[in-house]
């Protein structure tokens, strides 16, 4: 029977469970985790005997570039990304090429190989819509769901400046079911619309051009709608001054501005069982922590920040950040934040790319090499670590590279082994730039995660975090039968042996998706179909009404027809609302 | 020196990707099993020996290693790309990418090679006697890293792009180069004996380009620093006087990059 399966005597790791390497068995039956198997059941299902092996629930990516318009560009932009990362087709998967931004195909069967299951686009445009969820679609394997740039909309920003947060709500509404996204990204907020005109916002304060409001304004109003509508995840926040050194200062401010925001999730599913309250408690979601935390006044003296925004962080409860680790090596760095770009081709040469997105958003491509003998991107691998190993809570970080930003996703196994291992991290220390060391206080950490840590890293908290715990990132009853198998013994683990745990990482022993085998050693083994999860956010009809009037009005200075503008369902494979905000 | 003897059986439809073909996969193997080594034509592969007739046996070690091709190879790709020690020798034309990412080792091509010959070299001689066309010793495409070791030499003319994103080793042409020799050039040497069209060391951050002809629509972004009386670049000896420049400063003011021009051709610069 396909989708029934039983994960026999492995070491399980299930954070929303509480259960913390457990000999236990795994089962699933048409697609959704289950108490048990009943021995008519059993005869028919597949079984895999995962003794010695640890096993996790599906890896979940809340943060990664994967789908749409500037990834694509990026694609384009760099056939030398391409020619050596080639992808031999076979007679069940597409070829596929590219190392930093791979072709859909080629990402969807690396993520798998490395146990990952689920995948969310960290930024879409709202034009760019149908663009990013035909790329979902044509993504294999994964199940995803995309994140709405909203923190530069004109509509919003006027809205906002207005006071008309009923409006402007009623307007954040449409625009998930219109575009078929999931929650609100906030990309340098206030300050991407001042980059249309060359110029940029310094501070929290300063107001911008024309829409005369300040980023402290965008980011409270947009906490505030999510709340209201009682949005599956937090705002997820890329704040402003990205990139410059003394910008760990306005990262701190920012993370203020929620703070005391009651949050409200509010979604009509069916939620899988869980010993841990498994719903949302955290009001903003700071995206790449790592680029945002900066000290000092020049790229001379710059050194990390990151210490002093854990220990606010550990000292509050409303924050949740996902890392932005660079690994070191190739990369592409893709943003909605247009001016960070430009600063980042004055600083290398390389070639670049810079678009303005109409009445909503921006965003840039350019090419990138992290360097061990550079001592800038040598305090940022050790910066990276910091985010995840100063701050004491694991509920509260996320391990990402912002892929292909820090690095791509397929170097997650590296980046797992240096928050696992000390010796692996003092290695790194001992071949890289001494800035890594001198500049930053990861040199005197000696934590080093467990498995049950990695698991929330990767798997429970993301799920958690972006509301999709109801059916990911545990095996409760009733969840997702996405499973990872890592051939690890959690009680021969060793991690100074860090050459061996790299490569387990690379590729898992099974990877099971909706309790089908879909990759075996990194091998895929099938192809079963994928979901996109989009939220339906109901708004009263009158507000609506009284909203689209507004857009309609000022539809005309789009280059598009406000009839041609949604995204249709069919541009999504499996589409899976979530009702939002039905529950009055 | 074990020799290889491949003979072309067939005229090639589409064009072959032979990246096998180099003494590292040769090395070990009798003539039977290098016969079946796979080559990818189109999206299928087929043995070496539905094209070529196979004769000799590889030596004991890439070094050992002497491949000859008789026949027009000119539709058969990526020859001795990334080979690392031995000898090629193709009695005609070479296909595109000869020599591609070579490490060590010599190819000696009689006839003509098309373009990208030597593209990313690392190390190794590739003698071509004839004509060469575009990209050689370039980046690929999108990359802004070139050559990195090696020589080429060139008897004949080469087209555009020769050395584009050069890092080091050595290109020297006898005959004349088209458009954009050297552009974005970040070291190494090319020395071309006859004239060049436009764009030369466009772009290049250091690196050092002789032009013993006119150069035609000289760059713009280069500085006259002063007259020398003959040069040795890239072990080749040149006499008369030369006009030495440098730049390019068009983008950015710290660039390093050379470039004499021969001053009897060039009246007017």
């Amino acid at each position: 029977m396909a989708g029934t399966i039983a994960i026999k005597n492995g070491y399980v790791f299930d954070p929303l469970n509480e259960i913390k390497g457990e000999r236990m068995d795994v089962f699933v039956r048409d697609g959704k985790v289950v108490k048990e198997l009943s021995a008519a059941e059993l005869i028919n299902a597949k079984v895999i005997d995962a003794s010695g092996m640890t096993v996790m629930p599906g890896g979940v990516d809340s943060h990664s570039h994967v789908a749409g318009a500037k990834v694509n560009a990026g694609r384009s932009m760099r056939p030398e990304d391409h020619y050596k990362a080639t992808l031999q087709k076979t007679s069940l998967t597409h070829s596929g090429s590219g190392y930093t931004v791979p072709s859909v195909y080629k990402q969807g069967y690396d993520y798998a190989a490395m146990g990952y299951t689920t995948v969310f686009e960290a930024a879409v445009p709202p034009i760019e819509a149908r663009h990013t969820h035909e790329e979902m679609r044509a993504t294999p394997l994964l199940d995803m769901g995309g994140y709405m740039v909203l923190g530069n909309n004109f509509f919003l920003m006027r809205y906002i400046r207005d006071g008309d947060i009923e409006k402007a709500a009623a307007y954040v509404a449409w625009m998930m079911k219109t575009h078929k996204t999931y929650g609100i990204k906030c990309v340098n907020p206030a300050g991407v619309e001042n980059w249309g005109w060359g110029k940029n916002v310094s501070s929290l304060d300063e107001a911008n051009i024309h829409f005369e409001i300040t980023p402290r304004e965008v980011i409270k109003g947009l906490t505030e709608i999510n709340e209201r509508l009682g949005m599956p995840m937090p705002v997820h926040l890329h704040a402003n001054n990205l990139g410059h050194p003394g910008c760990y200062a306005v990262t701190k401010d920012s993370l203020k501005i929620p703070d005391g925001v009651k949050t409200r999730q509010n979604m009509d599913v069916e939620w899988a069982e869980t010993k841990m309250d498994p719903s949302r408690d955290r009001s903003v979601y700071l995206t790449h922590l790592m680029f945002n935390s900066f000290a000092g006044t020049t790229w001379a003296d710059c050194e990390s920040g990151v210490k002093d925004i854990a220990n606010y962080i550990n000292n509050k409860d409303h924050v949740v950040i996902d890392s932005g680790c660079t690994p070191f090596g190739e990369a592409t760095v893709m943003t909605g934040d247009g001016p960070a770009i430009h600063d980042l081709y004055t600083l290398t040469g390389n070639k670049w790319s810079n678009t303005d997105v109409e009445m909503e958003c921006g965003s840039g491509v350019i090419p990138f090499t992290y360097l061990k003998s550079n001592p800038v991107h040598s305090l940022q691998w050790a910066m990276g670590l910091e985010c995840l190993l100063l701050i004491n809570d694991p509920w509260k970080t996320i391990m990402t590279t912002d892929s292909p930003n820090g690095g791509p996703f397929t170097k997650y196994p590296e980046v797992m082994t240096w928050l696992m291992s000390e010796a692996f991290r003092k290695q790194t220390f001992s071949e890289c730039h001494k800035w890594a060391n001198d500049r930053s206080a990861l040199g005197g950490v000696n934590r080093e995660l467990s498995l049950y840590d990695l698991a929330i890293l990767t798997r429970a908290n993301p799920a958690k975090t972006i509301g999709m715990a109801h059916r990911k990132g545990s095996l409760g009853v009733g969840a997702d039968g996405d499973v990872t198998v890592y051939n690890i013994n959690p009680q021969q683990l060793d991690p100074n042996n860090y050459e061996s745990l790299i490569r387990t990482f690379r590729k898992a022993e099974y990877t099971v998706k909706g309790g089908e085998i879909v990759a075996v050693k990194g091998e895929i083994v099938s192809v079963p179909e994928k979901r996109t999860y989009y939220s339906e956010v109901h708004v009263e009809d009158e507000r609506e009404k009284e909203m689209l009037a507004d857009v309609k009005e000022w539809f005309r200075y789009y280059t598009m027809g406000f009839a041609n503008y949604p995204t249709p369902e069919k541009y999504l494979e499996n589409p899976t609302p979530i009702k939002v905000n039905a529950e009055r | 020196m074990s020799e290889v003897i491949l003979t072309l059986k067939r005229e090639i439809d589409i064009k072959l990707e032979a990246d096998v073909i180099t003494p590292d996969s040769f090395a070990d193997k009798n003539a039977e099993e290098i016969g079946s080594l796979p080559i990818w034509q189109g999206p299928k592969t087929y043995p070496l020996s539905d094209f070529f007739e196979v004769k000799g046996n590889g030596g004991s070690s890439a070094a050992e290693t002497l491949i000859r091709i008789k026949g027009d190879v000119m539709r058969v790709k990526r020859i001795g790309e990334g080979m690392s020690a031995g000898k090629i020798e193709i009695e005609g034309s070479a296909g595109m990418h000869v020599g591609s990412g070579m490490k060590g080792g010599e190819i000696l091509v009689s006839g003509d090679a098309d373009s990208w010959a030597g593209m990313e070299m690392l190390g190794g001689l590739l003698h071509i006697k004839g004509n060469a066309g575009d990209h050689v010793g370039c980046a690929y495409r999108g990359k802004w890293h070139g050559m990195k070791g090696g020589r080429i030499v060139i008897e004949g003319s080469a087209r555009h792009q020769l050395g584009g994103g050069m890092d080091g080793g050595e290109i020297l042409v006898e005959g004349n180069v088209e458009g954009f020799c050297g552009i974005r050039q970040n070291g190494g040497v090319i020395v071309v004996k006859g004239r060049a069209l436009r764009g030369v060391g466009a772009e290049m951050a250091a690196g050092t380009i002789v032009i013993g002809g006119l150069i035609e629509r000289f760059t713009p972004g280069f500085e006259y620093t002063g007259m020398v009386d003959g040069l040795t670049q890239g072990g080749v000896e040149l006499t008369g006087e030369f006009k030495k420049f440098t730049g390019d400063y068009a983008i950015s003011k710290r660039a390093k990059g050379v470039l004499y021009a021969a001053a009897d051709a060039n009246p007017e610069l």
